[in-house]
């Protein structure tokens, strides 16, 4: 498969802007990415893009300029991005154009998601018991692992420490003041051992990338960084996912171990070639199970590894250098290119305050969502 | 919600999660043709096709947690809300999500010994639960 680059990067600052759609958000964002690019909208080719809960990607043509490119609508949860990038991606790499835009964004109202079973072909009862909550998933997913690896709460509260540490160094961050780890660790408990600081909230925002071919990428003099792999996978069977009433008895697989695995095949690196990653982080508690999953760290060993610092900025292995979900939020269909556009800025040494030092070479990030499904990408300068 | 002096006159919060084999409660599952077993039976062609079982009314805990909050609809439960504990067991047959009754937080462990009870949801409804085993 031919190479394709990242030319453009633009991102609409996360969190709650009044008056402003989500869409809008986007729109925003494509218009930085534009210029981040040096092109103009009548130079793109093809487009992929979508939200979660503010409608479609492709009425922006009505707005950005009726081109005539076909543009793909992608409704596909926490993996919309993943799902945009890949389109788009695969679009220059099949030949069919040399520049290509994936573009996600969202906006959800306050509080946490609700679902309904019917949508999950699961029963009503299991949503009127009370049982169908996602906090719910990751609390008695961190519990088990807490108590089979010797994790305590104490590094559950580091991990939110730094995200907020983080954020304040990140201009498009949602949350920009440090919370202390006592705070952290006394604020109301959602579902135990998880307290408020502990989990993003839904929020909102937008995001934009601009690919392109090696040929135009030499052709415009750009400033891009290779996309190395794209792998998304859905969930296997025995997999502990969410609203999931019943597991099998037999431990399977997980959706981001097998993502992960294929990435690394793809990139041909592994894990300790990884300057810096973005993780999956819906609360603290994820952040430090994804990096096992994705092969970073033994389990258990994120205890010494948060004790030692090692994911700090200036750490040997830098995980959330924008503060992730915790300080940005988590707009389900900007999310995972939030984490694309994060990597392609360190890449790029433009990350200012928050810049990973020693010119980081290869960025990996992790998105990981409701039913069971995980995308990783891995970019490379 | 527990406490119910006649559990036998709430009504089930749904059919078929359950069923009362002489005196004792028993959760119904479905095993598909691989031997695979998952509960509840689902709604489907393919829950149609699957043998209904009577799983274990014991086994181990396998994680639990609090529900802090009163959840958003589609919860039906009582409007004063009071904090619940629920989590996993393990049976022989399948891993469950269930009600956890009859116990504090602080008394779960992983792997403890659990048992099916039939508990109080509402003033009008019962669902299935846990509780530690004696």
């Amino acid at each position: 498969m031919s190479n394709v680059y990242i030319i453009g990067a633009g991102i609409h600052k996360f969190g709650r802007t009044e008056g402003r759609s989500g869409r809008d958000q986007g729109i925003f964002a494509v218009r930085e990415a534009l210029k981040d690019a040096g092109i103009e909208w009548s130079d793109v080719q093809f487009a992929a893009g979508g939200s979660h809960a503010a409608g479609n990607a492709d009425i922006m043509i009505s707005t950005l300029g009726l081109t005539g490119i076909p543009f793909v609508n992608v409704f596909n949860g926490c993996a919309t991005g993943g799902s945009a990038i890949t389109s788009a991606r695969n679009a220059i790499a099949a030949g069919q154009c040399d520049i290509a835009m994936a573009v996600g964004f969202d906006k959800h109202p306050r509080g946490a998601f609700n679902a309904d079973p019917k949508a999950y072909g699961l029963p009503m009862w299991y949503g009127q018991t009370g049982m169908m909550l996602t906090t719910q998933f990751f609390a008695l997913k961190i519990q088990r692992y807490m108590q089979l690896f010797g994790i305590t709460r104490n590094t559950l509260g580091k991990v939110a420490e730094k995200s907020f540490r983080n954020g304040e160094k990140t201009e498009h961050a949602w949350r920009r003041s440090p919370i202390d780890l006592d705070t952290i660790l006394q604020s109301d408990i959602i579902n135990d051992p998880l307290t408020k600081y502990m989990f993003c909230a839904p929020g909102e925002g937008g995001v934009a990338l601009i690919l392109a071919s090696e040929k135009k990428v030499r052709e415009l003099g750009a400033d891009a960084v290779k996309i190395s792999a794209i792998a998304t996978r859905s969930r296997p069977p025995g997999s502990f996912e969410v609203f999931a009433p019943s597991l099998s008895v037999v431990d399977g697989g997980k959706p981001t171990i097998l993502a992960s695995k294929s990435a690394y095949e793809l990139a041909g690196v592994g894990p300790e070639d990884v300057d810096l990653a973005q993780l999956q982080d819906t609360e603290s508690g994820a952040e430090i199970m994804h990096m096992a999953e994705n092969g970073i760290c033994a389990d258990g060993d994120q205890e010494k590894w948060l004790t030692e610092g090692r994911t700090e900025i200036n750490g040997t292995l830098p995980i959330n250098t924008d503060g992730g979900c915790i300080a940005n939020g988590e707009p389900i269909g900007a999310t995972g290119l939030r984490q694309i556009y994060e990597n392609v800025t360190q890449l790029r040494g433009r990350a200012g305050a928050r810049q990973v030092q020693n010119s980081p070479k290869i960025a990996y990030s992790h998105v990981y969502g409701a039913p069971g499904l995980s995308a990783v990408s891995i970019l490379e300068v | 919600m527990n406490g119910s002096s006649n559990i036998t006159d709430l009504t089930p919060v749904a059919e078929n999660i359950w069923i009362i084999d002489g005196d004792t409660p028993k959760l119904l599952g479905g095993k598909n043709e691989s031997g695979t077993v998952v509960f509840p039976i689902p709604d489907t062609e393919a829950g149609k096709a699957m043998q209904a079982i009577k799983l274990s009314t014991t086994g181990k805990l396998w994680s639990f947690t609090r529900q802090n909050f009163r959840p958003k609809s589609p919860y039906d439960g009582p409007e004063e809300f009071t904090p619940f504990l629920l989590g996993y067991v393990e049976l022989a047959e399948v891993i469950v999500e269930t009600h956890l009754v009859d116990c504090t937080l602080e008394q779960l462990k992983l792997g403890m010994e659990m048992e099916l009870v039939i508990t109080q949801f509402d003033h009008a409804r019962s669902t299935y639960a846990f509780k530690p085993a004696r």
